[in-house]
């Protein structure tokens, strides 16, 4: 898979995911870990090994995997159920909202190989609506980490929290992000960069393009204000309020912008706080290519988010 | 968390003469059909036909086999009931207020505005609710993890879930049908009630199930077939000490929908439907009958 290997100094997420649930795990004999066949895609064959009772494999089976990942929760197991993102939350829709949310069932929900990892094999494989329909559902925690270090935070966190939570997990090789503070909570956001001229909120792959966005145009003399809104279930609404004080708002995702984190941030300054926003994202299925050339094309890259910057300061300035 | 010594048959059953135990599960289920049927009535909906016809089984479990404690509804080594036809509310609600979830008149609320008695049953405010359920096809792979887990930790406690029979038209159940049966779920036990009615139609005029008992003993399964109005056969088969301990089992109760009220018998109009007064005080004649 072309987005699977990892230039030097970037990493597979994935990593991160299977490291922590295993560090986890050697603690806790509550963690386990339920997958579809995806033993291999999950990076947990070590994981089996270590605890081959504590890897629990339905075969291709989305619907009974989440249904049994919110038994097993009901049996006091702390379940890590585990699918490429396309199958486990659109197959198993019904029973994220139902068996998971809506009984609020302790299940950890994480989405592999999400956005467009898959490129090639077209959008049946792409996973780009998975926040829009998640952040749809009640009572679910909905997460979006940026690099290893935050995935490996945010699956400690799911796992210390009592409730349903979905972690989208990527698969494309990202830099791990200097950052001054080293602590991770679910619901709140991390700004990386102050800046008053505008905010470019991100999350997932796309941060540390928005941080490469913002030097470009601070060689520009353009301020930008970089938030990294990982839990878009519950999101930050302090760290939307100070985003929207630069006066205009572009967000970034691999993803949906429709309902996605772009349309999360625009529900809530459309309520609160009108500014003027652009959203960069996937307006919609996207074609066969690899995973690089599909952010290339679509804008989802530093080049596409300044972009989207210039032009909405110069719409704003009336240019 | 309760002692084992708390989690017993509520009212002391499950244990004494077989006659005492069928006369009590007897007196429990037909208190439970006069109880559902005026909550019905009260509330102007519901769905008759399928509570009537898992009366028997949900009152054999309740006031008989199941162990469970009411005033610690989530103790960790109680056997769970999961009601996969979520619709049947009407003899589940009975059923945990009779056990003592919470108390009887709460039953009067049944489907009014902001009461616990939702439509379909919800755990995160009524207690004794397992999981949620409402839409066909959920509740059984949940009582599969729940077995699962169980036999992660050689757990004691059994998991019991009654379905619907249309509901098997679900795919989902087959997935967990072949999984149970792939894991050898001993401790897990499928009711099927097998009433032969779905919401408009024979199920066999619909989607046919047959041979239903074949489709299950390929799955993995250990079938046992029992007439499900029968209290002592429902007994004998939830007791049956020598089932094998390696695989599920499944129980089809063969039953009548609407039964116990002979006009509502074996009428899929009556699958919702809510009786006028005239037919409201025929049923609780031929309930005391």
């Amino acid at each position: 898979m072309s987005a699977s290997s990892s230039a030097p100094g970037l990493f597979d997420c994935r990593d991160a995911y299977v490291r922590a649930v295993r560090e986890l795990a050697e603690a806790d004999p509550r963690i386990v870990a339920v997958v579809n066949d995806s033993v291999g895609s999950s990076k947990l064959g070590a994981f089996r090994e270590r605890f081959p009772d504590r890897l629990i494999n339905v075969g291709i089976a989305e619907q009974n995997m989440v249904g049994v990942g919110a038994g097993l929760a009901n049996g006091g197991k702390i379940p890590f159920v585990s699918g490429a993102g396309c199958f486990l939350t659109a197959r198993a829709m019904e029973q994220i909202k139902v068996d998971c949310a809506y009984s609020q069932a302790n299940v950890k929900l994480c989405g592999i190989s999400s956005g467009v990892a898959y490129g090639e094999l077209g959008a049946t494989h792409h996973s780009i609506e998975d926040v829009a329909w998640l952040r749809a559902i009640d009572k679910l925690t909905v997460i979006v980490p940026a690099d290893p270090w935050q995935t490996a935070e945010a699956i400690k966190a799911a796992a210390a929290f009592d409730g349903p939570v979905y972690i989208k997990v990527s698969r494309m090789p990202v830099p791990e992000l200097a950052r001054a503070d080293s602590t991770f909570a679910i619901g709140r956001a991390e700004t990386l960069r102050e800046g008053g001229d505008l905010a470019i909120i991100a999350n997932g792959t796309l941060v540390h393009h928005a941080l490469a966005a913002a030097d470009a145009l601070a060689a520009e003399g353009i301020a930008v204000r970089v938030v990294n809104i990982a839990t878009v279930a519950p999101i930050d609404e302090a760290a939307l309020a100070a985003a929207a004080a630069t006066g205009a708002i572009v967000t970034a995702e691999e993803g949906l912008s429709r309902g996605g984190l772009g349309g999360a941030v625009a529900e809530y300054c459309a309520r609160h706080a009108p500014v003027p926003m652009r959203m960069v994202g996937f307006p919609g299925f996207a074609p066969t290519g690899s995973a690089p050339w599909l952010m290339e094309h679509f804008g989802l890259n530093a080049a596409g988010i300044a972009g989207a910057a210039r032009e909405l300061l110069d719409a704003k300035a009336g240019r | 968390m309760a002692s084992s010594e708390q989690l017993r048959p509520v009212g002391g059953m499950g244990a004494g003469t077989t006659e005492a135990r069928v006369a009590h599960v007897r007196e429990r289920a037909n208190w439970m059909r006069r109880r559902l049927l005026g909550m019905i009535v009260d509330a102007g909906q519901g769905h008759p036909g399928g509570d009537l016809s898992a009366t028997d089984i949900v009152a054999s479990l309740y006031f008989d086999i199941l162990r469970i404690d009411p005033s610690n509804a989530s103790a960790p080594e109680r056997d769970r009931f999961v009601m996969s036809k979520g619709h049947c509310t009407g003899a589940l609600y009975a059923a945990l207020a009779g056990a003592g979830f919470f108390a009887e008149a709460e039953l009067d609320t049944y489907l009014k505005p902001l009461s616990r008695l939702n439509g379909h049953p919800n755990r995160t405010y009524l207690p004794g609710v397992e999981t949620n359920t409402g839409p066909l096809g959920h509740g059984f792979p949940v009582g599969v993890g729940i077995a699962v887990a169980g036999q992660i930790d050689g757990s004691e406690y059994r998991v019991f879930v009654l379905t619907g029979d249309g509901e098997l038209q679900e795919g989902s159940m087959w997935e967990a049908a072949m999984f149970a049966g792939h894991r050898g779920l001993g401790k897990l036990t499928v009711i099927v009630d097998r009433n032969r009615l779905q919401q408009g139609a024979g199920t066999e005029d619909t989607n046919q199930l047959e041979p239903l008992g074949d489709k299950w003993r390929a799955f993995g399964w250990d079938v046992v077939e029992v007439d499900g109005h029968d209290p002592a056969a429902l007994l004998a088969a939830f007791d049956d000490t020598a089932a094998p301990r390696d695989r599920p089992r499944c129980i089809i109760a063969n039953t009548i929908k609407g039964k116990g009220v002979s006009f509502m018998e074996n009428q899929a109009g009556w699958h919702h439907g809510v009786p006028n007064a005239a037919q409201y005080a025929q049923a609780l004649a031929e309930l005391s009958a």
